[in-house]
């Protein structure tokens, strides 16, 4: 038994509901319910209320409607009542009216910009400077606000000759023997926006070479190029301040970044050479969002400028503790947004610690069971580029790289998140990389 | 969900700590609620048709609250079903993050049978060891090329007789779609079909109210995304998953990363309106390959091919971070496979799970006073991968992991919390001398720069080991026992 409902009689209905609200609501055409079954009220009123809406062509009525409807039908009708056999007789005609809408986020902090290197005018050598930080929202979230600089590569460089993985070791070379030529083949062939020397060899326990012939290190390098550059001891606790405070000095007024201040060191007279010769410092904590609050309190009570204060939380690999990095920056950046200033720099990422993964270098699976890993040499590079990307995501702004083809994928990926390609639009390339394609295209794409 | 507290739960529990449950109290109960560990139904009091007077109204209510922001929807049936969707944050370390990810590999009904078959099969079988478990891939998705219902559904026949995996039908032709669904027990395998578009979306309701399976809804413009989320609920059809588009590069590809952030923060935050988007979303890393040119996909392995799987990979890492539910991916080489999945398994770890083991002495296998004594960290990714390499090697060894407050090696030699002084102490505290005779440690590799001086402060041997534990294996061949 079926019982029909037409649109006049849910105006008759709505009137009796004393709903006179119906200004500027046109009926387009006649509206029909087929209802089967007496007593077996089974009509879910969401589609009843899709039908009035996509006839009345408003959404503000659906309350009432329904109200309405439910009286028309004896007042059986339950909200939430799942579908049916009778439902699916039903079937909305037209799309229902609605928009997509979403708040913006609402941050009160800001992200201190920090700008490495300077040049003539500022009392340096170096032929441009570079900006990092500067972040009003998460990473690449320019629909809440425009992120004021892509993030930055500084390609490694040792001063001694190093073992790497073999997918690495084969772009270096014929560069090993010699810091400058290394830092210059960084620049002009894998396009490096800055360059990090290492000096590792002044590690006791590696050629404990002495802090001045290391700052001669460094000097060759700052010659050898024309970008900015970090400045990174050996790592080893109580000869780093001595060999940074002699790199620092020898790169008087070229604002390096000296890598880096740490909680189990003299960090103090790290921090007083950056701050003595101009440079800028890396602060540096291991995976602790508070170690890190704390060791930047240490450096303001020391006089550095929260303008030269980059922070380093540490980078693990993917699959070996990548969550952990992940997770500690994107709270580090988050408090930062939130208005923690104590956390409120830009965050540098070691990603050349993704080749301490053993799917980025290692041939054959040790497991006997896993399916067949391929060869290394594709590997490799793609841990580094989706180490470099996630921690991207996260709130990385400068990365230290090392395999060429993953500094250029990430470069290429962050500067296209980055809205490179909406902003310079005449750049070369840029044709290929502003262009859309049909994506729906994939479903039928008949390539192999 | 709206609430957060045990307590909270508990006042809408029976309260009467019947254990039905399996739990103690009701209170016990109301925690394993909240951590997803325990379903409703699991208290029977609650639903119980006599009782219902009592609890109905609590349990409906109970049943409310609980309830994720994000929809959670079922794919696939059985053992290897995938739940996506079901969030209820925004940033991992908020709470967690609770469905990972499902990756859904590729095939085309226009393949050699043969071919078809072996890629299914690939694709079912991989596994990667990863910290105590396999990790495994999740779905096959069907492309329509023919465009041909027959030819649809016999592709889709095939890959049903060669696997478990849930199924992603994919055509926007509604008539090719329902002719892989009305295959017998194909239904019954619930799959998610692919698309409703503004175009076809009647045909789509239709099929996914006859054949009650999930349905993607794709339209790179939000309004009609956010139209046709609504039109399909209003329509009783709420096993929807949402596909905004991904493009691959340039401004499209930030523009479709803004769509996928947007989309996800109303449907977590945004109150009654964003609950119209509040479904698992689709991103296809595969757009990659669109538009590639044609030799470069006859040549497997040359230049193009290894960038675009690079290219789709990056594209992965960044919709598996923002906030792909199940995307559809191309490459199924070894080294795309690894790091996408690996990253999946990393980002939907929960992160409130403890960062460190317990330092001590382990034993592997059945060692004896002669067996090599290795040592690692308490950091419990390290010790699960180097207990997991000489496990599954067969080395009768002692495992010593000293407290390194949760680092691994390297960060832990480097920062100070794995030195000599540790050393001393690790090994005179877990009475190492007396499980071996030969007074011999094999330091990890990372570690060399303390082998010195942990010889000088412990009176042991030292040896240092490879710098992975992958390598115990050959390096035990050629090093041990010591001289």
């Amino acid at each position: 038994m079926a019982k029909k409902i037409t649109s006049a009689d849910l105006e008759e209905r709505l009137e009796k509901h004393e709903v006179v609200e119906l200004d500027g609501v046109e009926i387009k055409g006649d509206l029909e319910f087929e209802l089967s079954a007496a007593g077996g009220v089974a009509v879910p009123p969401s589609v009843l209320q899709q039908a009035l809406q996509s006839v009345l062509g408003v959404q503000s009525l659906a309350q009432v409607a329904q109200a309405a409807l439910q009286s028309v039908l004896g007042g059986g009708v339950q909200a939430g009542t799942g579908e049916t056999e009778t439902a699916r007789k039903i079937e909305a005609q037209e799309l229902a009216t609605a928009r997509f809408e979403v708040a913006k986020a609402k941050w009160v902090g800001k992200v201190e910009e920090v700008t490495l290197g300077a040049t003539s005018s500022d009392g340096g050598t170096r032929e441009k400077v570079v900006k990092i930080g500067g972040e009003k929202s998460l990473p690449f979230y320019n629909f809440d606000h425009k992120m004021p600089h892509a993030p930055v590569i500084s390609v490694d460089c040792f001063d001694i000759p190093i073992p790497l993985a073999k997918a690495v070791r084969g772009h270096y070379e014929d560069v090993m023997q010699d810091p400058g030529e290394w830092a210059k083949k960084n620049v002009r062939e894998f396009g490096a926006d800055m360059v990090t020397i290492h000096l590792i060899s002044t590690d006791p326990l590696i050629n404990d070479t002495p802090a001045r012939e290391a700052a001669k290190t460094v000097e060759e390098v700052l010659q050898a190029v024309k970008v900015p550059i970090v400045i990174g001891g050996s790592g080893n606790p109580e000869k780093d301040p001595a060999v940074l405070e002699a790199a620092a000095e020898a790169a008087e007024g070229e604002r390096c970044l000296i890598a880096s201040a740490n909680l189990n060191m003299d960090y103090k007279r790290i921090a007083n050479a950056a701050k003595e010769h101009g440079h800028t410092i890396l602060s540096w904590t291991q995976l602790d969002i508070n170690a890190q609050k704390t060791l930047n309190r240490y450096l303001f009570k020391l006089g550095v400028p929260r303008e030269d204060i980059v922070i380093d939380p540490t980078t693990a690999a993917l699959g070996y503790g990548l969550d952990y990095a992940f997770t500690n920056i994107e709270r580090m950046r988050i408090s930062a947004l939130k208005g923690d200033t104590d956390l409120a720099f830009p965050i540098s990422c070691g990603i050349t610690n993704a080749w301490g993964a053993r799917e980025a270098w290692m041939k054959n699976s040790p497991i006997a069971e896993d399916s067949d890993w391929g060869p290394a040499a594709y590997r490799g590079p793609l841990y580094e580029i989706m180490t470099g990307l996630t921690l991207g995501v996260a709130g990385g702004d400068l990365f230290m790289m090392m395999h060429p083809k993953a500094a250029a994928a990430v470069k290429r990926v962050t500067q296209m998140l980055f809205g490179a390609a909406a902003k310079e639009g005449a750049e070369a390339g840029a044709e290929e990389e502003g262009r859309k394609i049909k994506v729906e295209d994939w479903v039928s794409w008949g390539g192999r | 969900m709206k609430i957060s507290s045990p307590m909270e739960v508990w006042k809408y529990l029976p309260g009467t700590n019947c254990k039905e449950c399996g739990e103690k109290t009701c209170l016990a109960f109301a925690s394993l609620l909240l951590e997803r560990k325990k379903k409703l139904e699991d208290c029977p009091p609650l639903f119980d048709p006599l009782a219902k007077s009592k609890y109905g109204e609590k349990g409906r209510k109970l049943a409310e609250l609980l309830a994720p922001e994000v929809r959670e929807v079922e794919i696939g049936v059985g053992e290897r079903a995938v739940k996506i969707g079901g969030e209820d944050v925004l940033h991992r370390h908020e709470r967690t993050f609770f469905n990972r990810t499902a990756l859904a590999y590729d095939v085309w009904d226009t393949m050699p049978e043969a071919e078809l078959r072996a890629r299914v099969r690939r694709i079912s079988e991989w596994q990667k060891f990863y910290v105590g478990e396999f990790l495994r891939l999740d779905a096959v998705a069907v492309r329509s090329v023919s465009d041909d219902a027959e030819r649809f559904a016999e592709c889709v026949r095939q890959v049903s007789e060669e696997t478990d995996l849930p199924l992603v039908l994919c055509s926007f032709d509604a008539r090719v779609v329902e002719a892989g669904l009305k295959l017998a027990g194909v239904a019954e395998r619930r799959p998610l079909i692919y698309a409703a578009t503004e175009r076809n979306w009647r045909e789509f309701l239709g099929l996914a109210k006859q054949f009650e399976v999930p349905v993607t809804l794709f339209s790179e413009n939000l309004d009609t995304l956010n139209r046709l989320a609504l039109t399909f609920s209003l329509a009783g059809v709420k096993d929807l998953v949402l596909d905004p588009g991904t493009q691959p590069v340039g401004a499209g590809l930030e523009e479709s990363f803004s769509k996928f952030v947007r989309l996800r923060r109303a449907g977590i935050e945004g109150e009654e309106k964003g609950k119209e988007v509040a479904f698992p979303l689709m991103a296809v890393p595969m757009t990659t390959w669109v538009g590639l040119a044609r030799e470069a996909r006859e040549n497997e392995g040359n230049s193009e091919t290894l960038e675009a799987s690079y290219w789709e990979a990056i594209l992965a890492d960044l919709f598996i971070l923002k906030y792909a539910d199940i995307m559809i991916l191309h490459s199924t080489e070894p080294h795309s496979l690894i790091p996408v999945r690996t990253l999946v398994a990393n980002i939907y770890t929960d992160p409130r799970r403890p960062v460190s083991v317990n330092p001590g002495l382990k034993a592997v296998g059945n060692p004896s006073e002669s067996s090599p004594l290795f040592v690692t960290t308490n950091f419990a990714l390290t010790y699960y991968t180097v207990e997991s390499d000489i496990s599954s090697n067969k080395i009768d060894s002692f495992l010593v992991v000293a407290d390194t407050d949760g680092l691994g090696v390297e960060a832990a030699v480097a920062g100070g919390q794995l030195n000599a002084e540790v050393m001393k102490e690790t090994l005179e505290s877990f009475a190492v001398a007396e499980k071996v005779k030969h007074k011999t440690v094999v330091l990890p590799g990372l570690a060399a720069r303390i082998s010195g001086e942990t010889e000088d402060a412990t009176g042991w041997k030292v040896v240092v080991g490879p710098r992975d534990s992958g390598q115990i294996p050959g390096w035990l061949e050629k090093n041990w026992p010591p001289e």
